[in-house]
């Protein structure tokens, strides 16, 4: 409850500051644009992207049977490439049932407990993001299509927390990615933070992350408390980030510095 | 179970040169780290890399800690005649993978 | 560069552009050192654990690093040697050394005639900015090398660690 009033009251703080600084959507690029070649061949070829051994695990564990109901992700869902087609594109999610929004890997972890009847897998952990980086693929070259209509509020209110100033630097996410978006900050350029690649392959973590992880780096960056992950924020920060990037390719599995 | 990426073209002409990409699972802990607690965390590493063609052996690699996570190798050697291009990884704590891959030479 | 031309106090982005066009002039010159003078001890030792007292000539090998490194963590790294690969004539080994990692070795790879082409490539860890240097043994015992200095920026928000 406290943090439903505490998103509230950062949503009224930060609008203004949001609706002057967005980046204007033809200056929009992804962070593939910045990279040097040697990294975007590793992205490029198959057989060189590191993300691509999670797509593989993603793949064996999507034909294998889990949980009580001893059913398999296949089970359901047939073959990946054409039922998982897009489906990443639109995440996070509106969840009617649930009433609320809901990203790609918690989806994973839904029909993992309601439908194979098994305990969820945990964030970052490596079946987790094997799976999200096989779904994921399918959608590699789509546009992100997000939900505006019924994401609003999670927009709204991850909008409010990326213009927000939090922790020891008083720093918000808009003055790196929204503001300073371009120019240099110790060795690296200072991305537009959309997250077209995720999960992706990066090479200071020398494995696959999800954008959460991405954000909790950024969370520890700005001497900010990190949210726990799957939290409500991140969430919302997602719906806002996939929004800010609607319309762009996905990369997914991409490789990033 | 390590899971591996293996690049190298199904046919090739006799006497060509052919690249071989290969890229395997594997943390590749170097052993100079510590936890926070202090506590040092053991080398874990793939050491060894090798691969032979059709049983006689064109390239061998010994690795470091320095090498990065989830070793990417790549080689070359003589497309001499069809058969089975064997790639095999060793290292710490027991770990063995094999990968096979066939090529067609004409 | 007008900044310090002209004496006015430097910003910390003049100073980072500064040294950004030093690293790429650095790496585009010949190394003007030999390859022994400038190593440390435990550099040496381990250039010497494989040439043992034979020369070694700069040459023949090429050293392909990014000038600027991206992150030191997963470094492309590929090394190719000049040589016909013959039975009579070809690479035996190839090695590469980093002298500022916490240990030089990095891969040693023994090739042979039917490698077909004396060309690696790796992916590789460097702790900090520093000379990678390749070593090539060929088949009639001869040691060839090829240095490069390589700059390796940090990414500013670094995640916290184990």
């Amino acid at each position: 409850m406290l943090r439903t009033a505490q998103l509230i009251v950062a949503v009224s703080l930060a609008v203004a500051l949001a609706a002057s600084e967005e980046i204007p959507l033809s200056e929009r690029h992804s962070s593939y644009q910045d990279m040097s070649a040697e990294t975007r061949a590793m992205q490029d070829h198959d057989a060189e992207n590191p993300g691509m051994l999670w797509v593989l695990d993603g793949e064996a564990l999507w034909q294998t049977k889990a949980g009580k109901a001893a059913i398999a992700c296949a089970g359901c869902h047939g073959d990946a490439e054409t039922s998982m087609k897009g489906v990443a594109a639109r995440y996070p999610a509106y969840d009617a049932r649930r009433g609320t929004a809901i990203d790609l890997a918690g989806r994973i972890n839904v029909c993992r407990t309601d439908h194979q009847q098994s305990p969820e897998l945990a964030r970052e952990s490596r079946d987790l993001l094997a799976l999200t980086a096989l779904v994921a693929r399918q959608s590699h070259g789509l546009p992100i299509d997000s939900d505006e209509a019924r994401l609003r509020p999670f927009i709204d209110a991850g909008r409010a927390i990326f213009t927000a100033r939090q922790g020891q630097l008083d720093l918000a996410c808009a003055h790196c990615h929204d503001a300073n978006r371009g120019k240099k900050l110790a060795g690296i350029t200072l991305s537009q933070g959309h997250p077209t690649g995720y999960p992706l392959y990066r090479l200071e973590w020398q494995t696959l992350g999800s954008l959460q992880r991405r954000l909790r780096n950024c969370l520890i960056g700005m001497r900010a408390e990190p949210y726990a992950y799957g939290a409500p924020e991140y969430i919302a920060l997602e719906a806002y980030l996939m929004w800010r990037a609607r319309g762009m390719p996905l990369e997914s599995p991409a490789v990033r510095p | 179970m390590a899971r591996a990426l293996i690049n190298a073209p199904a046919r090739a002409r006799r006497g060509s040169v052919i690249e071989i990409k290969t890229l395997i699972s594997h943390i590749m802990e170097t052993g100079f780290r510590y936890t926070q607690t202090g506590q040092a965390v053991p080398r874990d590493i793939v050491t060894d890399f090798t691969a032979t063609y059709n049983g006689e052996e064109v390239f061998r690699a010994r690795l470091y800690p320095a090498i990065a996570a989830n070793p990417f190798i790549s080689f070359h050697t003589l497309a001499t005649e069809s058969g089975t291009i064997e790639l095999k990884w060793t290292g710490d704590n027991g770990f063995s993978a094999t990968e096979q891959v066939r090529i067609t030479v004409e | 560069m007008s900044a310090t031309d002209d004496g006015k106090k430097m910003t910390r982005r003049e100073v980072l552009k500064i040294t950004g066009a030093l690293a790429l002039g650095g790496t585009a010159a010949p190394a003007a050192v030999s390859p022994a003078a400038a190593t440390p001890a435990e550099m040496q030792a381990a250039v010497a654990s494989v040439v043992g007292d034979v020369k070694v000539t700069q040459g023949r090998v090429k050293l392909d690093i990014p000038p600027l490194v991206e992150n030191g963590n997963t470094v492309p790294c590929t090394v190719t040697v000049e040589s016909p690969m013959t039975a009579a004539d070809h690479v035996r080994a190839i090695h590469v050394f980093a002298e500022r990692n916490p240990q030089p070795y990095v891969i040693s790879a023994t090739l042979g005639p039917r490698t077909g082409r004396a060309s690696i490539s790796v992916r590789m860890r460097l702790r900090d900015s520093q000379t990678v240097l390749a070593i090539a043994q060929m088949s009639d015992g001869s040691f060839w090398s090829d240095r490069i200095n390589v700059i390796v920026t940090t990414g500013a928000c670094l995640e916290d660690v184990l």
